[in-house]
């Protein structure tokens, strides 16, 4: 209070330095690699190499690194791979666990305690499991290196079921009886009442699934061998062991920083949406 | 101990900051509260009840004036230092403690010659609740408690370490009806027996006016009356107090004094000697109508409700503030009512005159 | 509300199609898997029926050195997330200025590629013939000596990767806790100060067992999280994690599916199925202590 006119303990200012000092210390060292990523990024490759001692600037800025990224390496199409992944997944995902959510929360149907229950317990297997068969799967179904073998197994997740009928189960029966009585349709009502009403929830669904997408590694690892259908994951997986990643790190360091982008983008737009959504998601697990 | 606040005032910097002008919560508050005595601070939700009750405890300090406790200005001191017990609205007990582990907690905190041992707290925890009768329920925890239950254990803790003030924030309005009965006279009980001096907010009249040696009526950060409750109620200062306290409600109508007489409309209801001349509002208690054939003052019948020993008569005016107003009379005397019309008499002592500010002007009984 | 059987099942098949042909076709699948003994994926034949396959893997030296480095970084990274996760969320906690500025940043490492940034840490950590590293450079500024953390001694790697772990599962942590320090009534607080009640006393017996559901959550969740861990040691030491030593349960499990040892599902499911029945197990306990500890 600045009218305190209580003695200010100086161990109180003395604690609150220490906390800010700290506190910016983890922030430093958060921040410091990314700061490494992009300095890097920006080195010329005589110029990396050729310090022995790591400089903390660049002597000589240059964007031949993102050059190199983008013309020795399909990293566009690495790029353009994960953004069709993620859109698709996301879509249908939204579909199915929009129907499914309205089923649980709004419908009476026989065996629906059950069926949830055991939907519940699905939730405890662990993907490392169910990823084996999976890939047996897709082998036999000859999607190997295809888009759908990338992205059907990716689809579902029942915590997302869960969190949505959670959501819908909060708009009063009210709202459905009043449409009921207009002659609405479930359908239409579920589109025109339920997710408009339940926006947040969907939005905060949309970004936690469009992050894991974006961030896949395993899975497409796993089935793809073809360099045309690498995402950014594996793609640069594939750049450090097979690509100029070995030798020439300044421009590995270019195409890090663009693949890192666009979430770190979309992060700092959708800051307080991202982060209470995680939470949310976070707390009701 | 008494209390003393001398010309507090707290003002906090407005929440919006473009907006440059502070919220002033409290306003020159410059009265006593004598030892040993049960004072019920009384106002509308954002008076400033709760905000003196923080500066009284010393959560929160002023921001101009000084605070005793006894002789001791303790303006400066820390809430622990000032050996005050607060029970808050929602009672904050513990979740994860039982009953007893609660209302221990506060003596687990003294140090040095002033520590009790173990066993010492453990029989004054147990002393404490014996006397807010909890004493059987030790061993639970708050959730498997009522609220009333709850409510005593706050109060014990509160009282544990012996405090010379005892604050409560809104004791009652997290009970039910009937609860609340019973508690408010628990209040006054463990307040005549323990002699502490207690200071209690509320927003409720009937509730502060019943258990209080006297009540403070605050509006707006400031105090508007103090005194005895009834007191208070015969003879309120200005419009609002005459307005918060009483139930059915005061009723007021919009009058003129000319030459000492009072004047309702075309109707001249009452001599008021002494009053001066202008526009005043009138405020009649429920009980200060007499129904009189002959009386001064006509209405407009709307309905008898009866109430078995009182009856209560719903009639209408054009010169009321409110649509309809209510006159408590004894239920012998409301034989005679019927048809739309009704016509009263006026008792002097329950009639009330307030100037255009609100304030109140006295006459000649 | 009439029964509307079949509508709700119209709008479930998405969902239980998906669910049933990628996750519990999967589960029984993989059960089934791990107990055919000598499975050959080119000819789809088998021997019988029979615990071979477990057998095999747990004597198999590579699952062991998977688990040994599993096992050491849960015993690291998951108590030392979490407390470093509960001081720096304290510490948020009691400033106001600057406080989301603060939050943002810590939350970044959530949103980014594990694979991306673990080339970063890596770039920094390892030690070329062309330079020390920039880690290096300041523990040679301490007075320490260089150590190679990529290519070097165990101890190192093992280091390295307990250190990005930590970076990598604190956001997510601070998040949590920051939120469930937040949502502690104040009035508890006000009524430790009125009785006096020490910081340290305030917090030992008043924040820590409110806030002890979430610290618990954040353990167990730790736990399971550390025993899965796989793509950040890829991150860090490349995809051929036994010949870095490095390798993970989860890791083990990929080889023997796809890798370099080339489609054995019969010892990966078998190895997959040890790694769920321990964090079952430990997921179990867990909650047995929790329950107990619990007000």
């Amino acid at each position: 209070m600045k009218n305190d006119k209580r003695p200010i303990n100086a161990g109180r200012k003395i604690g609150k330095g220490v906390t800010y000092a700290l506190l910016s210390l983890w922030g430093i060292i958060v921040l410091f690699p990314f700061y490494w990523m992009v300095l890097s990024s920006f080195k010329s490759y005589g110029s990396y190499n050729a310090e022995y001692i790591p400089k903390f600037y660049a002597t000589d800025p240059t964007l031949q690194n993102y050059r190199s990224a983008f013309t020795e390496v399909p990293l566009a199409k690495y790029f353009g791979n994960t953004l069709i992944f993620t859109l698709a997944t996301t879509a249908i995902m939204l579909v199915v666990i929009v129907l499914a959510a309205f089923a649980f929360s709004r419908l009476e149907f026989r065996g629906k305690n059950i069926v949830f229950a055991l939907f519940l317990s699905l939730m405890m297997i662990p993907n490392e499991l169910v990823i084996i068969t999976n890939f047996v799967t897709i082998t036999d179904w000859n999607m190997r290196n295809t888009f759908w073998g990338l992205i059907l197994p990716s689809v579902t997740s029942v915590f997302y079921i869960y969190l949505l009928k959670e959501n819908f189960e909060q708009i009063p029966d009210e709202l459905y009886k009043a449409a009921k009585v207009d002659g609405t349709s479930d359908f239409k009502y579920l589109y025109k009442v339920m997710l408009p009403i339940c926006r947040p929830t969907v939005i905060t669904v949309i970004i936690l699934k469009v992050i894991e997408c974006w961030n896949a590694y395993v899975w497409p690892r796993l089935i793809t061998d073809d360099q045309a259908y690498f995402l950014v994951s594996n793609g640069i997986q594939e750049i450090r062991e097979n690509g100029f990643g070995r030798e020439n790190i300044p421009a590995m360091m270019a195409a890090v920083v663009v693949i890192s982008l666009p979430l770190i983008v979309l992060f700092l737009i959708f800051r307080k949406k991202i982060m209470s959504g995680v939470m949310r998601g976070g707390t009701k697990g | 101990m008494k209390i003393v606040l001398e010309h507090v005032t707290k003002r906090y910097p407005n929440r919006n900051r473009k907006i440059k002008t502070e919220v002033i919560a409290a306003s020159d508050l410059n009265f006593e509260i004598p030892d040993g005595q049960l004072i019920g601070l009384l106002g509308p939700s954002g008076c400033g009840k709760s905000t003196t009750l923080n500066l009284i405890s010393g959560l929160e300090p002023p921001t101009e004036g000084r605070i005793y406790f006894g002789e001791t200005d303790v303006t400066d001191l820390p809430p622990e230092k000032r050996g005050v017990g607060l029970v808050f609205q929602n009672y904050a007990l513990y979740p994860h403690l039982t009953a007893l582990q609660n209302i221990m907690f506060p003596l687990q905190n003294l140090k040095g010659e002033n520590r009790p041992s173990k066993q010492q707290m453990e029989e004054r925890a147990v002393e404490t609740a014996k006397l807010v009768q909890i004493d059987q329920l030790l061993e639970r925890r708050p959730k498997e408690m009522s609220g009333g239950q709850q409510q005593r254990v706050a109060i014990a803790r509160a009282l544990v370490k012996r405090p010379g003030v005892l604050l409560l924030d809104e004791p009652l309005s997290n009970l039910d009806a009937r609860l609340r009965l019973q508690t408010r006279e628990e209040i006054r009980r463990i307040q005549r027996e323990t002699g502490i001096t207690t200071v209690f907010v509320t927003h409720d009249q009937e509730e502060a006016m019943s258990i209080s040696d006297s009540i403070v009526v605050m509006k707006d950060g400031a105090v508007h009356q103090i005194g005895k409750p009834q007191n208070v109620y015969d003879d309120p200062v200005n419009l609002f107090v005459a307005k918060f306290l009483g139930t059915p409600p005061i009723n007021v109508f919009t009058g003129e004094v000319k030459n000492g007489s009072l004047s309702i409309g075309e109707e001249a209801v009452l001599r008021v000697p002494g009053a001066p001349d202008g526009e005043v509002s009138v405020g009649i208690r429920p009980e200060g109508f007499v129904p009189d054939e002959n009386g001064a003052f006509g209405c407009g019948l709307d309905r008898v409700e009866i109430m078995g020993r009182d009856t209560s008569v719903v009639f209408t005016h054009p010169l009321m503030e409110n649509e309809q107003g209510r006159a408590v009379i004894s239920a012998e005397l409301a034989a005679g009512l019927s048809g739309d019309k009704v016509r009263f008499s006026l008792k002097p002592n329950k009639t009330h005159l307030f100037g255009p500010d609100g304030e109140r002007i006295r006459f000649d009984i | 509300m009439k029964k509307q059987n079949l509508k709700a099942w119209l709008y479930l098949l998405p969902a239980i199609a998906f669910l049933g042909v990628f996750m519990v076709y999967p589960l029984f699948d993989v059960v089934i898997y791990s107990l055919e003994e000598g499975y050959n994926s080119a000819s789809q034949s088998f021997f019988g029926v029979g615990l071979y396959n477990f057998s095999y893997v747990l004597h198999d030296p590579y699952f062991l050195q998977a688990v040994k480095n599993t096992l050491i970084l849960v015993v690291i990274t998951v108590p030392v997330s979490t407390g470093l996760a509960l001081l720096i969320s304290l510490g948020l906690n009691s400033i106001k200025t600057l406080k989301n500025l603060y939050q943002t940043v810590y939350f970044l490492p959530y949103v980014t590629n594990t694979l991306a940034v673990g080339l970063v840490f890596m770039i920094l950590f390892k030690k070329t013939a062309y330079s020390d590293g920039l880690i290096n450079l300041l523990i040679n500024f301490f007075g320490g000596r260089s150590v190679d953390f990529i290519g070097g001694p165990y101890w190192a790697k093992m280091m390295v990767m307990c250190i990005y772990t930590v970076w990598i599962v604190l956001p997510f942590k601070i998040l949590i806790l920051t939120g469930s320090l937040a949502s502690v009534n104040q009035d508890y607080y006000n009524a430790a100060k009125i009785d006096g009640t020490s910081k340290w006393r305030t917090f030992w017996r008043i924040t820590l067992p409110l806030i002890s559901p979430m610290l618990f959550y954040l353990i167990i969740t730790g736990f399971i999280g550390a025993f899965k861990a796989y793509s950040d040691a890829v991150a860090l030491f490349g995809v051929d994690l036994n010949a870095a030593g490095m390798n993970t349960i989860v890791g083990y499990v990929y080889d023997m599916l796809y890798g370099n040892s080339g489609g054995y599902p019969s010892y990966a499911s078998a190895a997959a199925l040890i790694l769920f029945s321990i964090v079952f197990t430990i997921t179990c306990v867990n909650l047995r202590t929790r329950k107990r500890l619990q007000f």
